[in-house]
């Protein structure tokens, strides 16, 4: 079975039943079962996860992005600052980066308070980080590859053709 | 003046299309969901348009020369030689406005009073009234679904008179999603160049091949100046609606297609020419990922019509799926009426191709998975509503 090809239509839609991913990659439910399986079992596949617009889901909620300066440490350079910051739950996303700082830090589905809190009490105060810069996400366009109201434009294609 | 009467009758009796008087019972419906489109449902690539907003920033909104811009058509000529292995000079490409002027052309400059074109039915719907316009006569080789609607030997011999002039192929093709391998063709090659056939290669479907790598009859040598290859944008890059389609032959043929041209049309649009230039450079990428997709989707179609009792064969290219409708009893016109009417599903009915696909519908899969889950729901609602599933 073509496993890129599994791995793609899972991406675009978490929520294909294994009966329809067989059908798509033209295997067995077995062979589709027993794939994913081993996906999930070498972390290949790490979650499932459904794309949220909080802007209008709940108007309080937002998305942080949080720009950390960190010294690293020796022998471990910037891995143990990196495993005190991924352990709250609040943080989303955590990414080490090239350039002016050396963490990238997204929160999502926080209050602005909340947001300011965990940057101020918890983030911050770490051992190792210098510094924080947080900026608020005004508006979301485009989120994992989905655009948000977007109208498909291929709704105005004719209903039969040639 | 009773105007019908002043009308030139081949044009005025010329037989509305199956497809057309389909669409409109379709189009007059709510809630209708459609199998029967004829185009990707991919956007344009926004790098693709984005050129053609630049050309209009920039101010090329002036013609081009006959044959097209030169840039575009010597970056065809590089497409052909990284795609497909075929080495062309750009004076042998003509652009056109869309492939649909292109089979116009063919037939114009070519066909004399009477000269037949053999076409292979069932056919796209376009061929046989625009060999008629042009004076010639379409004769038809019926392809059958057991030898994946290919073109054998055998029945190429059989169809060839002193009247041939043409043998027009479309593979992989629409109606049926029929491929023809080098092997397919190395049979005809020896044919073509005994009987001096010109061969119309209609491969607007050729990066949609599945299995295998596409081959152009283009390829073999020994008839290289018998071969009119006919190709454009519109399904590759989902680009329908820019109307870019493009010929290219031997210079003496490129010549007759040109007198006519550069009067009928003068040149394609130019905007849609810079649009075609980034495709054709720098287009690759999404020729692949749609290519992808319309696979998964095909895949998807054809085991879910096999277990509604729709029994089909795995198509090899373009977006359509051509099953058997034959266990129903019903003809392939009551068939798809049936089902708009009962399920409102719309595909089309395969005699709208020609009599050869009489007992088959035409079925596209250039929707998304989630549509095409919905309208295989309806089918097998309609299917077991009318009997015929268990």
């Amino acid at each position: 079975m073509d496993e890129m090809m599994l791995l793609e239509a899972l991406e675009q839609n978490a929520r294909l039943k294994v009966t329809d991913l067989a059908d798509i990659l033209n295997s067995s439910e077995d062979e589709v079962r027993k794939t994913i399986d081993r996906l999930k079992k070498d972390k290949v596949i790490c979650g499932y996860h459904t794309v949220i617009n909080w802007d209008k889901a709940h108007k309080e909620k937002v998305v942080a992005l949080i720009e950390v300066n960190a010294t690293p440490e020796r022998d471990k350079g910037y891995d143990s600052v990196a495993e005190q910051i991924v352990k709250y739950p609040e943080v989303s996303s955590l990414y080490l980066m090239s350039g002016k700082y050396e963490f990238t830090v997204i929160i999502k589905g926080k209050t602005m308070r909340e947001v300011a809190e965990f940057v101020g009490s918890k983030l911050a105060p770490i051992n190792g980080v210098k510094g924080t810069v947080t900026s608020f996400v005004l508006k979301q366009y485009k989120i994992e590859g989905v655009l948000l109201d977007e109208q498909k434009a291929s709704q105005t294609r004719l209903k039969v053709t040639p | 003046m009773i105007v019908r009467d002043r009308l030139n009758p081949t044009a005025r009796d010329l037989p509305k299309s199956g497809i057309r008087k389909f669409f409109d019972l379709a189009n007059t419906m709510e809630g209708v969901i459609s199998l029967g489109v004829g185009e990707p449902d991919f956007d344009t690539p926004w790098h693709i348009r984005a050129e053609a907003i630049y050309a209009i920033e920039k101010g090329y909104t002036f013609y081009t020369g006959n044959m097209g811009l030169i840039e575009l058509r010597e970056a065809i000529c590089d497409y052909q030689r990284r795609r497909f292995g075929l080495e062309f000079d750009a004076s042998q490409v003509l652009m056109t406005s869309g492939a649909s002027e292109g089979i116009d052309l063919v037939f114009r400059a070519i066909l004399e009073p009477g000269d037949e074109v053999i076409l292979v039915s069932p056919t796209y719907v376009a061929y046989s009234p625009l060999v008629t316009l042009a004076g010639g006569v379409p004769v038809f080789l019926d392809a059958k679904e057991e030898t994946g609607f290919k073109v054998t030997k055998e029945m190429l011999e059989e169809a060839i008179t002193d009247k041939t002039k043409m043998l027009f192929l479309n593979y992989p093709g629409n109606p049926t999603g029929g491929v023809m391998t080098k092997e397919d063709y190395a049979e005809l090659v020896p044919l073509i160049k005994e009987h001096e056939l010109f061969v119309v290669y209609d491969e607007i479907y050729a990066e949609l091949t599945y299995e295998g790598k596409h081959c152009s009859i283009a390829s073999f040598d020994e008839i290289k100046d018998q071969v009119i290859l006919m190709s454009g944008f519109s399904k590759a890059y989902a680009m329908t609606g820019w109307r870019m389609g493009y010929l290219i032959a031997h210079p003496d043929v490129i010549h007759a297609f040109l007198m006519i041209h550069q009067y009928a049309q003068m040149c394609p649009s130019t905007i849609s020419q810079y649009a075609a230039l980034e495709a054709a450079k720098n287009g690759d990428d999404d020729i692949e990922m749609m290519a992808k997709q319309f696979m998964m989707r095909r895949n998807f179609i054809v085991n879910g019509l096999n277990r509604i009792g729709l029994k089909c064969h795995m198509p090899k290219g373009a977006f359509y799926v051509f099953p058997s409708i034959a266990a129903t009893g019903m003809t392939s016109e009551q068939f798809c009426e049936e089902l708009l009417k009962d399920q409102k599903v719309a595909v089309v009915p395969g005699n709208a191709f020609g009599s050869a696909g009489e007992g088959y519908v035409r079925i596209s899969y250039a929707y998304s998975i989630d549509e095409i889950k919905e309208a295989l729901a309806r089918m097998e609602a309609f299917l077991r509503n009318k009997g015929y599933l268990k």
